[in-house]
């Protein structure tokens, strides 16, 4: 199912040496040309850019992220993905306004730890619950939690309006207001997270949830921690999308607002980690991209090939069957996601350059 | 204490409301497996449909004669196009392909019919009657009353046909039923047009009480936790579950609610709904799965 035991097994066989050698040397020059890529983009990005694009997608990504180490790794199904993103951003929030002398990056990952306790609590049910019982259960809470920013004011310190403007960003003196500063928080942040998700993925703790997932009661008949997984598991994922949403509310909105934070934002990261690949790291960019792209691509179009023949709601509903469409399609053509997909076309590739 | 009686009375006739919507969810979960979560867009779209209709002056019958086979067309068309190709796949990835669909259905029904709130009139008069002492809106009633007629149908239709004991026995065991020659396919597309039947008739209910507006997809969160209560297997669950959900919500909203200062309409249901999975965690009616390793 994973990338990662296959690559394993693989790497096993003396014949295969060189190929791999080769398949790694290649895989490690992609992620480095990447990264800069990703550290070059500002010199020629636009703002719109930044804003519009690229900070949403690594967002998008990160949230992704940690879903997909929930759903995709353990195989606990939740639609609380919004909420607990809701935590992790009011809880930044009030850590900034009421403890200003803690660092930002301080803030953000206890944000993260807040919000993962709250999914310790979300993933109780877990223990006793399966598969759709499960997801609606995970309703609760996002119900739940999107009710409570709204009724207590504590939260959202009284503010008169529903949402709060975030406060100033800034690290070690050094003010990440603009697009730039924001853009680079964001992405150090994705990569941070990124590698220790990787790694822990491949740690005894993943192989503990990947057991739970493919059947946990098989799992817990050859003795593996199933409860103290599933709760990690809840603890990990809900603290990754705790400091996605602190960041989707103070790098991309600039405001804290519960609304952002609804049930249709969970099914958003749902729909992301299904079309990138679920159980794949990568494929969480993938499927991030692909829902951040492609309402934008449809905005584009829609207004390239209508504009002004047809009124805004229609063309809003034309954008909303066409994605719809083209996500039933997806999942129809491609049932492992685009990660799949992505590396078939890498074997191919790597097959034709041993040649 | 008149006051909690005529509460409770009109939260069990408001969730026997939800328990239509939950009922087109069993029965396709039921005999395909498949979490049909379109099926809010399904009763949107035959309200609109409906109104639709009507507006160009066309008799009552007519208009829910064509209705209806404009909803079963839809739901048969889903199987044929969407979840045919998709046999075999999680679960999940099924439920999220009836989400794609929900977005098609809501766009196209809105563009073809516009997105204004429309009235529904289905003649029935709405006003509270008394009966021993407490108000009882007719038209709750009436609701009640049809899906009443609704579920008396369903079961003769699943225990007496020869197509619903066929039904039977795919949810029992599908590899089972497909040995001795049931056509699985086939029976998928009946339930499909069946669940269509049940959205027009939810769509027509809700949308009288509602108007007929893009909200109407909504009344699908309702009904979730109404099919977690009394399982995602049982149409008497459906109607249990409603009826507990129905007055839980109303009691809550009045009780629970003036107590935390909002309303609690929102997560109530849901968290009422996770207490009843703790104890039952296949809800009152459903069948716990048994596994084998």
């Amino acid at each position: 199912m994973s990338a990662i035991g296959t690559d394993a097994i693989e790497g096993f066989s003396a014949a295969d040496n060189t190929a791999q050698a080769t398949r790694d040397r290649l895989r490690v020059g992609a992620a480095v040309l990447l990264l800069a890529a990703l550290f070059g983009i500002p010199l020629v990005a636009n703002d719109y850019w930044l804003n519009a694009v690229l900070i949403p997608f690594l967002i998008m990504s990160l949230t992704a992220l940690g879903l997909n180490l929930l759903m995709g790794y353990a195989g606990q199904a939740s639609l609380g993905t919004g909420g607990f993103m809701s935590v992790g951003a009011y809880a930044t929030y009030n850590l900034l306004l009421r403890l200003p002398e803690l660092p930002l990056p301080v803030s953000l990952l206890l944000g993260g730890i807040i919000s993962g306790l709250v999914g310790i609590v979300a993933g109780l049910p877990s223990l006793r619950i399966k598969g759709f019982y499960l997801v609606a259960s995970t309703l609760a809470t996002q119900f739940l939690l999107e009710w409570l920013f709204n009724q207590y004011g504590w939260f959202s310190n009284y503010s008169t309006s529903s949402s709060i403007s975030a406060p100033r960003l800034a690290i070690f003196g050094h003010d990440l207001s603009n697009p730039t500063g924001r853009y680079f928080l964001t992405l150090a942040t994705v990569v941070v997270v990124t590698v220790v998700a990787t790694r822990l993925v491949r740690s005894q703790t993943g192989r503990t949830w990947m057991a739970i997932r493919d059947m946990d009661t098989a799992a817990a008949v050859i003795g593996i921690p199933v409860s103290a997984g599933k709760l990690k598991a809840f603890f990990v994922s809900s603290l990754v999308i705790g400091i996605a949403g602190a960041l989707w509310a103070f790098a991309y909105l600039g405001t804290v607002d519960a609304r952002s934070f609804n049930l249709d934002r969970s099914f958003q990261v749902m729909f992301a980690i299904i079309i990138g690949g679920m159980g794949s790291i990568s494929g969480n960019y993938l499927g991030a991209a692909f829902m951040i792209l492609l309402p934008i691509l449809l905005d584009h179009l829609g207004g390239g090939l209508f504009g002004g023949a047809v009124d805004a709601g229609q063309l809003e509903n034309l954008q909303k069957a066409l994605f719809g469409a083209l996500i039933v399609w997806f999942l129809i053509k491609e049932p492992r996601g685009l990660a799949a997909l992505l590396s078939r076309a890498w074997t191919q590739l790597t097959s034709r350059v041993d040649r | 204490m008149s006051f909690f009686v005529e509460t409770l009375v009109g939260g069990l006739l408001a969730g026997v409301m939800y328990s239509l919507v939950a009922i087109g969810f069993v029965l396709v979960f039921k005999a395909s497996g498949v979490f049909n979560f379109a099926q809010g867009s399904m009763v949107l779209c035959a309200a609109l449909t409906f109104v639709t209709l009507r507006d160009k002056g066309l008799d009552f019958w007519l208009a829910a004669l064509i209705t209806l086979s404009v909803m079963v067309a839809l739901g048969i068309a889903v199987e044929r196009v969407v979840l045919r190709p998709l046999v075999n796949r999680p679960q999940i990835t099924l439920f999220m392909a009836t989400l794609g669909v929900s977005f098609v259905i809501e766009g196209v029904a809105q563009i073809v019919m516009g997105a204004s709130v429309h009235e529904l009139d289905l003649g029935i008069v709405d006003t509270p009657i008394e009966i021993g002492g407490v108000q009882v809106s007719q038209f709750d009633l009436a609701a009640a009353g049809t899906a009443g007629l609704l579920v008396i149908a369903l079961s003769i239709f699943f225990n007496k046909t020869r197509v619903g004991i066929a039904l039977r026995a795919i949810a029992d065991d599908p590899q089972a039923a497909l040995s001795i020659g049931i056509r699985l396919q086939t029976l998928w597309q009946i339930v499909w047009g069946v669940a269509g039947f049940v959205s027009l008739i939810a769509g027509l209910l809700w949308g009288a009480r509602q108007g007929v507006q893009f909200a109407l997809t909504l009344v699908v969160l309702k009904a979730l936790p109404v099919l977690i209560i009394g399982g995602f297997t049982s149409i008497a669950g459906a109607i249990v579950g409603g009826l507990i959900v129905g007055a839980g919500d109303s009691l809550a909203e009045i009780y629970l609610g003036s107590l935390l200062g909002g309303s609690v309409s929102t997560w109530f249901a849901y968290v009422l709904a996770v207490a009843f999975l703790l104890v039952r965690p296949a809800g009152l009616f459903g069948e716990a799965p048994i596994e084998r390793i």
